[in-house]
């Protein structure tokens, strides 16, 4: 009999799309764990000589108003990016699955009290309560990460809920509950590990969603301040000179573009090798 | 008689649907001594599985709820424990095997994971104790390779491999009472005597009482003590397996007893009971087996009394010396 994960894998293997994503992925990584080694220049180095040069050998992405290398200033960024993605998704998982299975696992009263408190979230213009929020904290990335982590929580919470609501129902819930286990371990010990499939989907995806919003507050100043390099500030500073130096918005926006589409490229290949309905169509 | 392990007395457990009440057990009572076997026979749909679940306190409630009756187990009444306590009993005093070992082992742990799970939920042991006592349980439901099983996941299993499996779970912390809920209807036929035989063995070994719920006489023949035949949430006829198999004094008993296939006969056709079990939320008046029955007459409308045949044998039917 073939095993569930060795499975998963033959589907996986052929999306080459979801194989390019997680190949990009892994490789921003690796850049974001490495930057001081691969960096050619300091990112905070200014040399006002060399001001606004265009792309060469010594400066493959040219430099900015302040003679900065923005290809050493770009691979810093790469940490800012990923680190806010992980932190704000971690804590969007955590709040999403507690909330989500405490509702479906014991239904009734509980459900429909939390699952009214996701909805008048999800009522709430995410960004706009975003901007408000860090605009009273102050603008620093900890502050960016766990905003975008406690307003991004509905949708695992729905999704864990619902998983939890098929699962409640099913004969080995009832037997562990015969054999005396607890509340607590039927819900994080029994039934979690059976509803992380599509949760880890969600959260690929929503990993893309964190790293846009990260990018799109750096941009508008409430995201990290410079001088440490964000994809975003890049981005901002070079907007001023978008005519005379193309390179200042063009390589960090496309840089976002990237690591964006590959994180939502690699979470539908996840669905896709994950989901058994999906899989049949795949092989006719 | 006051040393029964358990005695449940006039059990009531009604589902508040939207659609109305559902009396699933109307008043249910039997008792069970230590290392005694009692078979709970019935259609689907009287109450069987409702009654053993009730014992076990885990009716989903709301829509179903207890509503009247003792469960005295070892002469505590287990309906006024506290969740806390009732939880101890599940798994430690009482255990229950379900009728799917398809579904009821978790997927994604391994059967050793699941069976040390039991072990330490009950008892202050170690991992290191609970598995060595894990592999000794596999041993005692003749599961081969118990020391590799253990890292088997239940899709590697086969039925009647699960099923042993739930049996090692349910054994693990020796309860003084198993509840089998079918627990071989969805088994091959040999298979099934297989499971009855290491149930029978099981039981022996460790003076366990068993509950066995069951439609199939067949199979209740072989293993129980005592018979329980179930319909409509009621108990119609109650006896030792003796006197329920050669002197039935109740309609639906025989019944079913005729409708058990034998092999060698040269009839064409299965024996049935006529008509269907009647809708729990709309059920007649007085014997609820009435429209069914080959021996109805006008006085069974009025009333269900139940009488004694002879010592430790009822019946609820008014015409039982007819039977």
């Amino acid at each position: 009999m073939l095993k569930q994960r060795s499975l998963f894998w033959i589907y996986f293997k052929k999306n080459r799309l979801a194989i390019a994503g997680a190949s990009t992925i892994s490789v921003i990584f690796l850049i974001a764990i490495f930057a001081h080694l691969i960096a050619p220049f300091d990112p905070g180095e200014t040399d006002i000589a060399i001001k606004l040069a265009p792309p060469s050998f010594k400066h493959p992405l040219g430099t900015d108003q302040l003679g900065r290398d923005v290809f050493s200033r770009m691979l810093y960024g790469s940490r800012v990016s990923l680190s806010v993605g992980l932190v704000a998704v971690s804590i969007s998982l955590f709040i999403g699955i507690i909330v989500g299975s405490i509702a479906g696992y014991y239904g009734k009263m509980v459900d429909s009290v939390l699952m009214r408190f996701v909805d008048i979230m999800m009522c709430f213009p995410a960004f706009f309560l975003m901007l408000t929020i860090i605009a009273l904290l102050g603008p620093k990335i900890h502050h960016v990460m766990i905003v975008i982590g406690a307003t991004s929580w509905m949708g695992t919470a729905r999704f864990v809920r619902a998983e939890f609501l098929s699962l409640r129902e099913r004969d080995f819930v009832q037997a562990a509950k015969v054999l005396g286990v607890s509340d607590k371990r039927i819900i994080f010990r029994h039934m979690l590990p059976n509803a992380l499939a599509p949760v880890f989907v969600t959260a690929t995806i929503d990993m893309a969603t964190a790293i846009l919003i990260e990018a799109s507050l750096s941009f508008l100043g409430f995201g990290v301040q410079p001088p440490a390099p964000s994809w975003g500030n890049i981005l901002t500073e070079g907007r001023i000179y978008i005519f005379d130096a193309w390179w200042l918005t063009l390589f960090p926006g496309l840089a976002i573009l990237i690591i964006v589409l590959s994180f939502n490229l690699f979470g539908e290949g996840l669905r896709d090798a994950l989901d058994p309905r999906l899989r049949e169509e795949g092989i006719k | 008689m006051t040393n029964q392990l358990l005695k449940v007395d006039s059990l009531k457990t009604h589902f508040f649907t939207e659609s109305g009440v559902i009396r699933a057990v109307e008043g249910v009572s039997f008792e069970i001594m230590p290392g005694e076997t009692l078979g709970l026979v019935g259609e689907s749909g009287c109450g069987k599985t409702v009654t053993g679940l009730s014992i076990l306190r885990l009716i989903p409630t709301p829509p179903g709820r207890i509503l009247d009756g003792k469960i005295l187990f070892n002469g505590t009444d287990l309906l006024d424990l506290s969740e806390l306590e009732m939880r101890e009993i599940r798994g430690g005093k009482i255990s229950m095997i379900f009728q799917e070992p398809m579904t009821s082992l978790n997927p994604v742990f391994t059967v050793g994971d699941q069976i040390t799970e039991t072990i330490t939920v009950h008892k202050p042991v170690g991992k290191r104790e609970a598995r060595k006592r894990a592999i000794e349980l596999l041993k005692l439901v003749e599961i081969p390779n118990p020391e590799e099983r253990l890292f088997s996941y239940p899709h590697q299993l086969s039925g009647g491999m699960r099923q042993r499996v739930m049996i090692a779970m349910a054994i693990a912390c020796n309860p003084h009472l198993l509840i089998a809920d079918e627990p071989t209807t969805a088994l091959d036929v040999t298979i099934q005597v297989q499971i009855l035989e290491l149930l029978r063995e099981l039981k022996e070994r460790f003076r366990m009482s068993l509950i066995f719920i069951t439609h199939d006489l067949g199979v209740v023949a072989q293993i129980a003590d005592r018979i329980a035949v179930m319909y409509a949430g009621r108990i119609f006829e109650y006896g030792s397996a003796r006197q329920i198999f050669k002197h039935a004094k109740n309609p639906y008993t025989k019944g079913l007893l005729r409708s058990i296939p034998v092999f060698e006969c040269e009839k064409k056709y299965l024996n049935v009971i006529p008509g269907e079990v009647p809708d729990p939320s709309n059920l007649p008046e007085g014997c609820k087996f009435f429209p069914r029955c080959y021996l109805a007459i006008p006085e069974c409308r009025k009333g269900e009394p139940t009488f004694q045949v002879e010592e430790g044998h009822w019946s609820r039917c008014i015409r039982w010396k007819e039977v």
